[in-house]
Formats: structure tokens, sequence, C-alpha cells
């Protein structure tokens, strides 16, 4: 059994929630994940680790709570309890000082890209990050990648806050520039938008990182249902990934596999896929 | 009835016949299929053992269970004794006598089998098994053994390390299981469906280790939580018996199209998460009209037959060599064909075919013939030119089988893997990190839960050596 330290509303439906798992708060790097799964009979779900305070022994977990079972995750109450946590999974990030990066993050894929631009920043590299949303109530943790961007930038569709369009918009601007152009670029969020990052930096040839969401069971390497096709090869997402260089994956594959249970989704109201990065940018 | 039967008349009995549930009844549920044998049937069944001298059966069974004396002692109506005995060797019987394939193991080499039919080994220790289970304050008390002061890591709740715990747990040293899913028994309670393993059984055989001391925890996942490197300094020794990992791919196209599962995660929906059988699980599964399951193992069968239960009017095996070659159990199969389940044999798949929609619409086959034996002393399949036929499927489950699981391995850079990186190990179990053992399907690749109990029972002899000497 895991404590809920904490669990605070940040944006409609976006909770932070903060877990007692002393071993996973040790050994998790960047960019890794854990399997959740509330109570029994409920589902298995991968959710990344937002961040972790290895002296406190807890996690950050950031949970969009869009379908049934992320919703009663979500309605656990400080001081409840999660049934099963595991981790920390997938491979971590592999961290470098590019010189100049770039963070794309969409909906809830911000939470993800947090502890990336985290650990980049703290290689010595200068990024500017681009966070989108479809409104100003979906723009998350501002405040927290504010200090570690040397630019920071907002877009949302409807001009609510920052400047109005995608983070296409603003990306685009600074690969067209010499002064600014970036060695790296890591996107976190919706597959449009991974996808739409991956078509912008690839005539450039620009070393871009996605981090994927498909959907898993174990999270272990044992039942491939989170396979992706990476180029020429199938990868399993969960010990294979979750990130993989952005210009190989197959998007509309990824896209249409997370579908997979839609209608049994409207049907019995319990979704089974990650939940990270639905949000449209 | 009394065990002073003469050879005559112990030969003249016939072997007993498990009642099962009716197909056409148990092919819409997961009751177990099997329902055990009587009181008399065992008494009777056990009557037909010969006692021979030479114990052929007990060199055919991987954890040599001592077969003969077992049964005289059921022949003698002593079950605490026969459960007492049993259980000295097996620390699973339970699941033994419904999962092992006795038809090439003990069975095979009883004496009573080359005129006839060998004794219903596997039946008899299920039933002194399932006694047990059900006469708890009639078992034999056995000292608890003095403690070692030596801890033992486990890694993995599976039959190698379930087997590697008890049998360590008498010697008398404090283990701790580390399971990386939620629950016990790794592949016995996500790979084998209720119809032939009741999760009843499992949680019964796993309270008994508790009972013996045994600590699992779940949801640790070694190589990921914690490390081995970080398992040797808090325990005197290590067992790594993660089990089997990564699916294989079958490299043909369409594999990802939606309604493909690996056998994985379509069995572990249903048997761990109960996806399509519970009202409480909120894991959904796929069902469709038409299912194609590829492969010819137990697996296989496994899925075959559990697609049938969700509500497939085709729940279709597809395997390229014949029937004689598959290498599932023959009851698993004898079961599938009555539960209604279509063999299409000498078939191998060459596409998954979908439709616009990125729905699998069929399976794209071709014929095959048997030739020359290969490596394997199975005649080999060779397409027939120009048989192509595409099979309307809904779902596709691939079948053929699992390669090791990197999770622990890459974070161990001291162990020794092959080429196919499983773990390698000598004759003591012992791999190349001193004091750290491993056995199961790490060490072996994709094999039976048997051989992994095998595995997990000289492991933990050469461990209790090795900690002795230490």
């Amino acid at each position: 059994m895991f404590e809920v330290i904490s669990n605070e509303v940040l944006a409609e439906n976006l909770h932070k929630m903060v877990v007692s798992a002393p071993r996973i708060a040790r050994a998790r790097k960047a960019g890794q994940f854990v399997m959740v799964r509330l109570a029994q009979g409920e589902e298995r779900i991968p959710l990344t680790i937002g961040d972790a305070d290895s002296e406190a022994g807890t996690i950050t977990l950031f949970i969009q709570a869009i379908g049934a079972s992320t919703r009663r995750i979500v309605a656990t109450k400080p001081g409840g309890f999660i049934r099963d946590v595991a981790g920390p999974l997938g491979k971590e990030t592999h961290i470098a000082n590019w010189g100049r990066v770039t963070c794309v993050g969409g909906g809830v894929g911000t939470a993800v890209l947090f502890p990336l631009v985290k650990a980049l920043a703290a290689a010595g590299n200068q990024i500017t990050t681009i966070i989108g949303g479809r409104s100003s109530r979906y723009i998350i943790l501002a405040d927290e990648l504010t200090p570690l961007s040397e630019t920071f930038l907002v877009t949302t569709e409807d001009g609510s806050l920052g400047s109005q369009g995608f983070v296409t918009g603003p990306l685009a601007e600074l690969l067209a520039d010499p002064e600014r152009v970036p060695q790296a670029v890591f996107a976190v969020g919706p597959v449009p938008m991974m996808k739409a990052v991956a078509n912008l930096t690839r005539p450039f040839g620009i070393e871009t990182i996605v981090s994927l969401n498909p959907i898993m069971i174990d999270g272990t390497g044992m039942c491939g249902g989170c396979r992706v096709q990476i180029g020429s090869e199938t990868k399993f997402a969960c010990v294979d990934g979750p990130e993989f260089d952005a210009h190989l994956v197959d998007f509309d594959g990824l896209s249409d596999r997370l579908s997979c249970y839609r209608k049994e989704e409207a049907a019995s109201h319990s979704p089974t896929e990650c939940k990270i990065g639905r949000e449209v940018a | 009835m009394s065990n002073k039967l003469t050879a005559k008349e112990r030969m003249a009995i016939e072997r007993v016949v498990m009642a099962e549930l009716p197909a056409d009844e148990r092919n819409k549920n997961f009751e177990e299929v099997n329902l055990g044998l009587s009181a008399d049937q065992a008494l009777q069944e056990a009557q037909r053992c010969l006692q021979c001298k030479n114990r052929a059966c007990v060199a055919g069974c991987p954890v040599g269970v001592s077969i003969p004396e077992f049964i005289d002692a059921l022949a003698c109506d002593d079950l605490p004794r026969a459960v007492q005995i049993l259980r000295g060797d097996n620390a699973l019987p339970a699941v033994c006598g419904r999962v092992c394939p006795q038809e090439t193991q003990c069975e095979a080499l009883c004496v009573r089998g080359i005129k006839g039919e060998a004794v219903a080994i596997g039946f008899l220790e299920r039933y002194v098994a399932d006694w047990a289970m059900h006469h708890p304050d009639r078992l034999l008390r056995e000292p608890a053994p003095a403690p070692t002061c030596k801890s033992v890591a486990v890694v993995g709740c599976g039959p190698a390390g379930l087997t590697a715990a008890g049998e360590l747990a008498r010697q008398g040293h404090a283990v701790t299981i580390f399971e990386a899913l939620h629950d016990t028994g790794g592949v016995l309670r996500y790979g084998i469906p209720e119809f032939r393993l009741p999760k009843e059984i499992i949680d019964r055989e796993v309270a008994l280790l508790s009972e013996l001391g045994v600590a699992i925890e779940c949801n640790v996942i070694i190589g990921k939580t914690l490390t081995i490197a970080q398992l040797l300094k808090e325990f005197s020794a290590v067992f790594i018996a993660n089990g089997a990992g990564l699916p294989t791919m079958l490299g043909i196209a369409g594999e990802n199209l939606k309604g493909v599962y690996a056998a994985n995660e379509f069995l572990t929906r249903v048997n761990l998460m109960e996806a399509g059988r519970r009202e409480h699980s909120s894991t959904p599964i796929i069902t469709r009209r038409e299912v194609a399951v590829i492969g010819g193992g137990n697996t296989a069968m496994d899925c075959v037959r559990t697609a049938k239960r969700l509500g497939a009017e085709r729940a279709m095996i597809v395997y390229r060599r014949g029937e004689a070659e598959m290498p599932a159990r023959v009851e698993e199969i004898k079961h599938a064909k009555e539960e209604g389940v279509e063999f299409v044999m000498l078939t191998a798949p060459t596409a998954i075919i979908g439709g616009e929609d990125g729905w699998v619409s069929a399976l794209r086959c071709q014929r095959m013939e048997l030739g020359p034996p290969d490596d394997s002393g199975r005649r080999r399949p060779q397409p027939v030119a120009g048989s192509d036929f595409d099979l309307p499927a809904g779902v596709v489950i691939n079948a053929v089988g699992t390669s090791a699981n990197p999770l622990l391995t890459a974070t161990a850079p001291d162990l020794d893997l092959n080429k196919w990186g499983n773990i390698i190990i000598n004759d003591q179990g012992e791999t190349s990190i001193p004091g750290v053992f491993a056995g199961g399907d790490i060490v072996r690749g994709g094999a039976t839960v048997i051989l992994a109990m095998g595995d997990g029972k000289k492991a933990a002899a050469a461990i209790d050596a090795y900690l002795k000497g230490k």
C-alpha cells in the first residue's frame, strides 16, 4: 500500500499527487514511469514520475482524470492509499549538454516534460520551453518551468494566454532563426502534437526525442501491448522506451493502437489507456 | 480396500477416468474442467501401482517426487503420510497435479504403460494435494527448522521462485520473494487460465509457503526498484527466477493492427486482470466472432480455449506443423477439441490483413507439408506453392513464444548471458556472480512449470550448500 501524501488540482481534471514510495523515489531517474493500480479489480495504468524526493521517500505523479480509472485514482484523498505502485520503469532519459535545447509540452504532457527540463537544465543546456494548451486553464507548471528555461513561451488555441495557436508556431520560428535554432528538441504531448514537431524538425536534421504513451498492462516487457513501430523495428515502449527518436516513430500506428478500446471505454466507462498527453495542444 | 493385492490383481484394474465438466457447458465459463477423483477412485487407482523397485517414474519427474512411496501411502489410505511424502518433495503439488505434462514425464516411464495405460500419477498427486488443502487439521506437523540466520532473496514469485523459497525455508533460511507484479504466482496466475488452474489453488499453495515463514513483497522489480548489487548487500544469497520476457514477434506484416495480441497480453488481461469475466474488472478485452491463435504449445491452447469462453464462434489454432508435432499437452489438445476449437494444421501465417479502419480482418496463410526432420527431430514444414488463402479473423493472437526479459540483466553487468540474453549458470545453478543463482525461463528460455520448479529445487540445494560453506 502506498500512501497519498498530497493531492492538488492544477487545472481542470489535472491533479498533482505526491505518493509515498521510498524505494522508487531513490531509484527513479528522469523519463521513467510507474505502473499504478488503485485497488483490486482496477486497471494497471502507466504514469510518468513527474518528480521525486528521495529524502522524503515520495514521488510526484501528474494525473489527467478523464477516464473512470484515473478519476478514481485522483479521488484518493491525502492519507488514503493506492494499492499498487511499481517502478521505476522504462529507460531513463539520455541527458547531455547539447547547448541549445527546445522543450515542447502539450497539455498534461507538460508534466512529463518537467523532469526532463529539470535534468537538461542541470546538465547546463540553454532551454527554450514552449507549452501549449487549449486555453489558459490547461497551461500547467508555468511557475516551475520558467526559472529552468532561458526562454519560456506559451501558446493557447483560444489565445487566452500567450500567443494564439499551436506550439509548432514558435518552434518553427526558432528553427528558422540561425541564432536560436536548437541542437536538440524534446517533445511530450498528444500524438498529433509530437508528430507535428517531428515533421517540423526532420528537414533540419535536429535530434528530436519524444516520450510515447501506448497502452500497457504489466509495464515490464512481458505483454507486448505497448509495441510501437520505430523505423523498421518493433519496439516495446515499456523496456525500450518510453523515449524514442521522433523521426523514426510511426505516429499514425501509435494513434491507431491507442484507439483500440474506445468502444469499450464508451460502453463501460472504463478506459485503459495511459492518459498522459491526451489533451490536444 | 486392502493394499495387499497381488500383482495380477493390480494389473486387472483399469486406469481411472477423471470426471470433467461437459464440453458444451464449460466452454462458456471459466470453471475448472477437471473435477478431480473421488476417494474411491483415488484408492483404486493407487492400487494399480506395482511399486517397482527401480522407480522409473521418479527419474521422469523434474523435482524427483517419491512417487511409489506417496502412492503406497495413499493405497494404504494413510493420506497424512501421503501428503507428508509429496510435500516433502514438491512445494506446489496441487499445481503440478493439474498442469504437468505427466504423459511425457513420470507416466511415460511407468511400467504399466508398456502394456496398457500408465498409473494416473498426476491425478493421484492432485488428489493428495487437494485433500491436504481441505484437511489442514489432519496433517502431520513438521518441526520448525532451526534458523540458520542466513537470508536469501528470491527474484520472481513464479514456479521456480516459489519452489526454491519453500525448499530454502525448510532448511531454516530466511527467504524473501520479490515479485514485479501486484500478485503472486507469476505465470501460474497471469498465464494459466482458471479452467486449468483455479486461482484459489495458487493462493493456498502460496499461503503454505507464508506459513513456513517465506516473506513475499509484490511490486518490487529487481533491476529497477532494487538491483542485484543492492540485494547482495542485504542477503546472503540471491536466486533469480524472473521468468520469460518479451513476446517474440512473428515478423510478418500487420502485427501492429488493432486486434492483434501477443499471448501474454491476451492471457494477462483475462487471467491476472480478470477482463471479460468479472464484472468488477475495469480492464477491457477485445472479443470477436473469429479468433485465430498462432502456435501449437500449451500457451496457444490456453489462448484459444479462453477465446472460446469469451464468446468466439470460431476459435482456431493455426499451426505450421501437424497435430502430432504439437508441443501442447495431449489433454489440452483433447479438451480444446471437445470444446469446439478448430485446428487448422500445416498452415503458416504470412501476413495479418487489416481493413481501412486499422482493425484485423483476416490472417493470410499458406499451406505447409512436412519435409525431413529438422534439428528438433520434428519434420520440417515446407510451404506448398500457390496455396495462399485468407482465414477471416477479428482477433489474432501470437502464441509462438517469448525471449529473455532484459529488465534485470540490463542493470547487472557482471551477469554472464548467452547470445539470446538468457542467464548462464553452472552445474550448481550458480551464475557468474558468486552467491547469485538462477533458474526457470530466464535460464532456459520458454519451458514448462515443472522444469522451472526442478530448477528451483536444484538451485535451493546448491544455495543451501553454499550458505553452509560460508
